[in-house]
Formats: C-alpha cells, sequence, structure tokens
C-alpha cells in the first residue's frame, strides 16, 4: 500500500462490468489453449472446493463420508473497454465436475464447444448441456495434427447439430484462428437474439 | 487459516462454506452481498484500519487499487473462490470495497453490448 497508485483508490472511474463466454468441450481439446490465445493475460486458475458428496459420488448413505476436493477453472481476460470486460472460461473437462457448470453457465453470453478431431464424440455432452439450457453455442473443431480432417458438415452430422447453429474449423493455438471462433459465436449470439425477440 | 477453508462444508450453496467461516469473526451478517465469479470489485478508500482486517483481506485491498474480477483476485491471491466472497462480502459491508454486478440473464445484453464485445474481439 505503499505507492501512490494505491494511496488514492477513491479517484477510480466507472467499475467496469464483466460478461463471459464460456469454452467448452472434453478432456484435452484445447480448452486452456483456446483461453490463452486470445486472452490479454496469461491464463489464470483459481479453484473451487468442494466435498466428494456434492459430487454425487457414493452418497446413498446420506453425508457422513464428506472428504474435500478441488476443481481448477482456467480463464483469460480481453479489455474491452474502460466500462466492458469480457471474461474466457475453460470449463473443467472432467464429467464429474459437471455440476459445476450450473454456476458458470449462469449468466454467460454463450460457448464454444471445442471437438476434438481424435475423438469427436467427447464434445457430445457438452452440446448436450447447452442445448438443455438454452445457452446459445457453437462448435468449433480443433484440427490435430495427423487426425482426419472432418468437414464441418460431417461434424454436423455425426453429432446431430441443429442446422443454425454455426461448425467452424479451427486451431486453438493460433490466436486469428481463436478470434474467429469468438466472433463467429457472438454473431451467432446476435442472430438467436433477432429470432427471440 | 488455510485449515479452516479446507474443512468448511461444499461452496456451491454459498451459504455452509461462508457461515462458519464468517462466524469465526463473530460478525455474522444476514446482508452479505451476492457476489458472483465475475463480479468486478474495486478498493474505495485510502484510509484503511488495517488492524481490524484478516490479512488476506489487506491483500485483497492491495491487489484491487484496480478493477478486478472475483476470479482474478482468487487467482492471483491463490484463495478459493467461495472465501474470497466472503472475504469481500465483509470488505464491501465496510465500505471498503466497491463491486459492480455481472451482466447475467437477469440484466439482458442489449445489441450495444454484444456490438461493442465484437469490435473489442475484432480488435484484438
Ligand atoms: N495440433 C494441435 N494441438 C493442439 C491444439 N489445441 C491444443 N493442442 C494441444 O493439445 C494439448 C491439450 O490442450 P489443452 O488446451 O490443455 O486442452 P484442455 O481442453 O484445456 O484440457 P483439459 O483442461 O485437461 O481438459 C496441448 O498440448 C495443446 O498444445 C490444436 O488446435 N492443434
Ligand atoms: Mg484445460
Amino acid at each position: 500500500m505503499a505507492s501512490n497508485d494505491s494511496d488514492r483508490p477513491a479517484e477510480t472511474g466507472p467499475i467496469p462490468s464483466a460478461i463471459k463466454i464460456l469454452v467448452a468441450g472434453g478432456f484435452g481439446a484445447g480448452k486452456t489453449t483456446m483461453v490463452g490465445s486470445v486472452s490479454e493475460i496469461s491464463p489464470l486458475s483459481t479453484e473451487e472446493l468442494m466435498t466428494e458428496a456434492s459430487l454425487g459420488v457414493d452418497d446413498l448413505d446420506g453425508v457422513e463420508e464428506k472428504t474435500t476436493t478441488t476443481v481448477a477453472l482456467d480463464f483469460g481476460r480481453i479489455t474491452i473497454s474502460a466500462e466492458l470486460v469480457l471474461y474466457l472460461f475453460g470449463t473443467p473437462g472432467q464429467q464429474r465436475f459437471w455440476f459445476m457448470w450450473d454456476e458458470l453457465a449462469l449468466g454467460s453470453l454463450g460457448a464454444v464447444v471445442l471437438a476434438d478431431t481424435r475423438r469427436l464424440d467427447t464434445c457430445f455432452p457438452s452440446v448436450d448441456f447447452f442445448e438443455r439450457r438454452g445457452i446459445p453455442f457453437i462448435v468449433a473443431v480443433n484440427c490435430f495434427d495427423g487426425a482426419y480432417r472432418y468437414e464441418p458438415e460431417e461434424v454436423r452430422e455425426a453429432l446431430s447439430i441443429a442446422d443454425g447453429i454455426p461448425i467452424v474449423l479451427c486451431d486453438a493455438r493460433v490466436r486469428d484462428s481463436s478470434k474467429e471462433v469468438l466472433i463467429t459465436l457472438v454473431q451467432h449470439v446476435v442472430a438467436t437474439m433477432a429470432v427471440v425477440g | 487459516m488455510p485449515d479452516e477453508y479446507a474443512s468448511g462444508p461444499a461452496p456451491e450453496e454459498a451459504g455452509p462454506l461462508v457461515r462458519p467461516y464468517v462466524m469465526t469473526w463473530g460478525r455474522q451478517r444476514s446482508d452479505t452481498v451476492q457476489l458472483d465469479m465475475i463480479s468486478v470489485v474495486i478498493a474505495a478508500r485510502a484510509d484503511v484500519d488495517e488492524m481490524s482486517l484478516e490479512p488476506e483481506q489487506v491483500d485483497i485491498l492491495s491487489l484491487c487499487h484496480r478493477p478486478l474480477s472475483v476470479a482474478e483476485v482468487s487467482a492471483h491471491l491463490d484463495i478459493p473462490v467461495a472465501v474470497v466472497k466472503v472475504l469481500l462480502s465483509d470488505l464491501i459491508g465496510r465500505g471498503y470495497v466497491l463491486a459492480r454486478a455481472p451482466y447475467t440473464t437477469e440484466s439482458p445484453v442489449s445489441r450495444d453490448i454484444l456490438q461493442a464485445v465484437l469490435d473489442g474481439i475484432q480488435r484484438l
């Protein structure tokens, strides 16, 4: 608290409001890589504490045997303006942490579901999750070296993705590619709003 | 202190972990501020009585001389989000910190905001 800066916090301007986009997909699909490729800070990791009982594991006997565990969330930041900050959250890949997604998903602008070309089906639960909750999402096919190169329409068919939902090919390691993915998502959100109201 | 975090019950219902923790300070509040992971917080005052604060709260205040989300505070200080929320609620209650709620489903995002987001991503 010695610097001049922190001695006059009362003079700070308006507090920005935040908005979030989720990056979901199966284990190792490239979620953290995508968050990192567009974030202005290196991806941060925060942990949530939770009990095994709340994970729905072995809890038939009630709540006697709670053990605490942690789940890490990766996120990045894009400062849009002095009034608006965008956060990108990579969702935990592990299935038993899905229940957390409700808090994560609440109030999110939309989601990118990363499909891993080496094992397309691992993103299906994410697709299902966002469909059920009516959260706008797009599918980004992360093309791994050496894996079969899908056409977007093949992915649509394989995962039964509805016609209105954009499917794009990407390389999560490349900033411009990840940018395109996010732009496609936000444009899709705009289009969805136009239909709804 | 870390042991106290670890023995607390589930955080995702906010209450159970939060309440025992706050009670250890003997000032449980009924008006606990509802903080989201992406609520943005900033230190509000320079005249802080550090002796009346938990060490982690002093850390939070020095970190928050610029606006940061609850998630960022948690990541930088390596304190779980649920605990950060409790520490912040108390700071907000004392007027040491200001918070701004995020855009959520209860505050629908306008077309202007979406356009600003698009422009911001394009500028990257
Ligand atoms: N070839 C190729 N490799 C990638 C791409 N995206 C990610 N990878 C690599 O795949 C590995 C896993 O990427 P992560 O970003 O950690 O995946 P994740 O989805 O965050 O993984 P979990 O959080 O463990 O579920 C890393 O070694 C990345 O470098 C891509 O587009 N192409
Ligand atoms: Mg990851």
